[in-house]
């Protein structure tokens, strides 16, 4: 690779186009995620079923290692993004306000919203995946109680908090993301923005809510 | 002529002597301003009070007084050009203002345009942006018969709101990373859109970014203030244009 090359795909707007396609393929993941987990509201044991089929899958492991490739680069590359802004600014101004035309609370937040997403991201695995291990058996197949696991886990109401509020700073980081990651790309059209920009509030609302769910119908079920 | 409805004010002020020393925020109370002045006009009387007490008179930038030069640049509480949209600092007028009030004026912050005296900042970095990139290097002939060359109204219309921007860098200064996206992408998009500015566009969209990225401007985060702040409404369009034809750019380079 030239020194032209190296320069030209490491310009800022390159830099901004990788951190927006991994940003797309996460909102992706979390619709195929929620979509998956929904399956605890059908019955545990379709979603005991789906959750080993999903490990058992020879293929996991290099799609966990591209994952948390994808995943590296989207918060190593944000991290520098955010570094280089704030040395731009150089002497910080004594008041800046914003016209309120433009920024909003949520393109302000972003770097501290995906902080706050990759520490919840790292207890949430460290929690449930690697969680406490029960087996069931079902047709004669003993597989892991992922259900239990779950359940157990939101008996506590602190963490049902926890991740209903980990759930909102999600939301706020995709409603500005998605949207962004189009304008990232160019694309940028006066018939398609108005939508675009509703649409990414939309599908952060929805997808939010729906993670929602989960901690809410576990912490019922132990309650029970 | 009467007094009434003329205002007392309390300014803070950046003042800074020169590049090297470090400036700070100074309170000043300007009495009897009129409403119907103009902010750099508010700023005028200041200094003529200070040169009358013998004081050094606060350094602005300013030059033709009517909104299309692009060199007034006051952040004015906290917002480039002051509260309204789509005005320059020396269109903006007193009378937005109450007798009373409390009115922050400071430079544009950006690491590449270092403040040079109080509110005067260096701007050469846009200049060093456009020597990159900003202008068209074939011959294309001399002035061209009207509608000798078939441009689309759209085209033509897109080409001539880029070409708007008089470079004042308050996107700059309003952006929250300072970033000059908005400018570069205006520079950009308003020879692209043209026939006479297409044959270059892929060279002049990577040696603008890339003098842009040297320089240290910050990256854009879509936050759309620049638009906010641009006294000519540049669109941040012109920064998804930019995003994508440098992105085409850049693979065809290879």
């Amino acid at each position: 690779m030239s020194v032209t090359m190296c320069r030209r795909f490491s310009a800022s707007i390159v830099k901004k186009q990788v951190v927006a396609f991994t940003g797309l393929f996460f909102c992706l993941f979390l619709v195929g995620h929620l979509v998956g987990n929904l399956l605890i509201l059908v019955s545990p044991e379709a979603f005991n079923k789906y959750a080993h089929a999903l490990v058992s899958n020879p293929a996991i492991y290099a799609i966990e290692a591209v994952m948390t490739i994808l995943f590296l680069t989207h918060v190593v590359l944000a991290l520098k993004l955010t570094r280089e802004n704030r040395k731009a600014r150089g002497e910080s101004y004594h008041l800046k306000r914003n016209t309120g035309r433009g920024a909003t609370f949520m393109s302000d937040t972003m770097p501290y919203t995906g902080i706050l997403i990759f520490v919840f991201l790292v207890l949430h695995i460290l929690k449930l995946k690697y969680g406490t291990y029960y087996e069931v058996t079902y047709d004669g197949l003993v597989i892991r109680d992922l259900f239990k696991t779950m359940v157990e886990y939101f008996r506590n109401p602190l963490n049902v908090a926890f991740y209903i509020a980990a759930m909102l700073v999600v939301g706020i980081h995709v409603s500005h993301g998605l949207w962004s990651a189009f304008q990232t790309f160019g694309f940028n059209h006066p018939r398609y923005n108005g939508f675009l920009r509703k649409f990414s509030i939309i599908f952060a609302m929805v997808v939010a809510a729906g993670f929602m769910v989960l901690p809410i119908f576990c912490y019922l079920q132990g309650a029970n | 002529m009467s007094d009434i409805g003329l205002m007392n004010l309390k300014l803070k002020i950046w003042r800074q002597k020169n590049m090297t020393t470090k400036g700070k925020m100074v309170d000043y109370k300007l009495d009897g301003v009129s409403p119907d002045s103009s902010f750099l006009e508010m700023i005028d009387q200041l200094n003529e009070e200070l040169v009358t007490k013998g004081e050094d008179p606060v350094a602005f930038d300013h030059d033709c007084r009517e909104g299309i030069c692009g060199m007034c640049s006051l952040m004015i509480n906290g917002m480039a050009h002051g509260p309204e949209s789509e005005t320059t600092t020396c269109q903006l007028h007193m009378r937005k203002y109450k007798d009373g009030d409390t009115i922050v004026i400071e430079p544009w912050r950006a690491r590449p345009m270092p403040v040079q005296k109080d509110l005067v900042v260096d701007r050469t970095a846009f200049d060093d942006i456009m020597v990159a990139g900003g202008f068209v290097d074939i011959n294309v002939g001399s002035a061209p018969d009207a509608n000798g060359l078939p441009i689309g109204k759209g085209n033509a219309e897109l080409s001539m709101d880029a070409a708007s921007c008089i470079g004042c860098a308050a996107c700059v200064a309003a952006c929250p990373n300072a970033s000059a996206m908005l400018f570069v992408s205006a520079k950009v998009s308003q020879f692209a859109l043209l026939p006479q500015g297409e044959v270059e566009k892929d060279q002049r969209v990577l040696n603008m970014v890339t003098k842009m990225d040297e320089l240290g401007f910050g990256n854009c985060t879509n936050a759309a203030e620049c638009e906010a702040s641009c006294p000519k409404g540049i669109d941040i369009s012109n920064i998804a244009r930019m995003n994508r034809e440098y992105l085409a750019a850049s693979i065809k380079a290879h």
